[in-house]
């Protein structure tokens, strides 16, 4: 007997109400969106609760959409896998564009300490209670958040690069 | 069994023989025992560095050219080879590693990367070795077949060869370096 998407739906608006919104199954991933306020209970309900069994988090990453209004311009995702099932999940939580925090994930899963780390790195994500939130792959020194679109895709101003090596003449880019 | 007329010699230095003498500069003397046995130091980051194995190797015996000891602690070597992508965050520990190498000390950038950055023209990329540490030698490919390294290796014998002894202490080499902000 599967682990049906259906149920898994009905579990969590049961439990968490207007707090999970947007189910919709994506190829075969049942994806839905979470308050941030609440995203670690309900990790946690997801993980411990009987039927659910969603024991293990496969990946925390990040997401930019600049184009959204404010409120919802970062987003954290989380990607969970149940074993005994074999089904898995994707919980997506928004956050604000200018104070993007949202708690850390670590107290139920402690790989999730690198990944929070890696998405704290690349997109500036706060995870409050994370034990060591540092920069995991890129220079400390660093003050930008890289994966954020924010930057021009090349810097116009380098010198030492010049386009005709790269077949980015514009000759090239007329004749695709 | 190898004949002893397969063995090549390296020729002598210019000088005038005579007698039971030879007289010559002990530039040319210097030049000659240090091209003949560069010992390097391969300090591979990626593709480039499965390339100089495979220099290293038997097939293509870097060994020939005096080159047979590989040392990966940068005491006893004076050939640095730079083979792979160097990200920002390495730059500091390449720096390290020449600076902890004696002088006379030579750098071999080996394959796009290490020469340029490569075709990773990103942030996380060091573009090119030479921001951060002096470089005789570049080896274009990416990667470079092994012929290629070994002549990058050949270059850097003819510039040993002819390379005076004072050039170290000279003004110009202590510039260098200051512009780097080695001392």
């Amino acid at each position: 007997m599967a682990l049906e998407s259906a149920v898994i739906e009905d579990k969590l608006t049961g439990a968490f109400g207007d707090n999970v919104s947007g189910f919709v199954q994506i190829k075969d991933i049942l994806s839905f969106e979470v308050q941030a306020d609440n995203a670690n209970a309900i990790l946690q309900y997801l993980k411990e609760d009987a039927l659910l069994r969603f024991n293990f988090l496969t990946d925390v990453c990040g997401v930019h959409y600049p184009d959204n209004e404010k409120e919802r311009q970062f987003a954290v995702v989380y990607h969970m896998h149940n074993w005994m099932d074999n089904v898995r999940i994707r919980v997506k939580a928004y956050l604000n564009g200018d104070t993007p925090e949202i708690d850390t994930a670590t107290n139920l899963f402690l790989g999730a300490n690198w990944q929070e780390r890696e998405t704290y790195d690349f997109y500036g994500i706060i995870f409050k209670g994370h034990p060591q939130l540092k920069r995991i792959l890129n220079m400390d020194e660093m003050e930008s958040f890289p994966m954020r679109k924010e930057f021009p895709m090349e810097d116009g101003g380098r010198t030492d690069k010049d386009d005709r090596f790269f077949g980015r003449s514009t000759d090239n880019a007329l004749n695709f | 069994m190898s004949n002893s007329s397969d063995i090549k010699l390296v020729d002598a230095p210019e000088g005038v023989e005579g007698q039971g003498f030879f007289a010559t500069k002990l530039d040319s003397v210097v030049g000659l025992a240090r091209a003949n046995s560069l010992w390097p130091l391969p300090f591979a980051t990626s593709c480039c560095g499965i390339e100089f194995m495979a220099t290293m190797a038997s097939h293509y015996d870097v060994a020939r050219f005096g080159s047979e000891r590989m040392s990966f602690s940068p005491r006893q070597a004076d050939m640095l080879l730079v083979m792979g992508t160097i990200a920002k965050k390495m730059a500091p520990i390449l720096r390290q590693v020449y600076e902890q190498m004696s002088e006379p000390r030579w750098v071999i950038a080996v394959g796009a990367c290490a020469s340029s950055g490569g075709i990773f023209d990103t942030y996380s990329v060091l573009q090119g070795i030479d921001k951060v540490i002096p470089v005789d030698v570049y080896v274009p490919g990416c990667p470079p077949r092994p012929e290629q390294i070994l002549d990058g290796v050949m270059k850097l014998q003819e510039i040993v060869k002819s390379e005076s002894v004072r050039r170290r202490s000279s003004p110009e080499y202590q510039e260098l370096l200051a512009s780097y902000n080695i001392t």
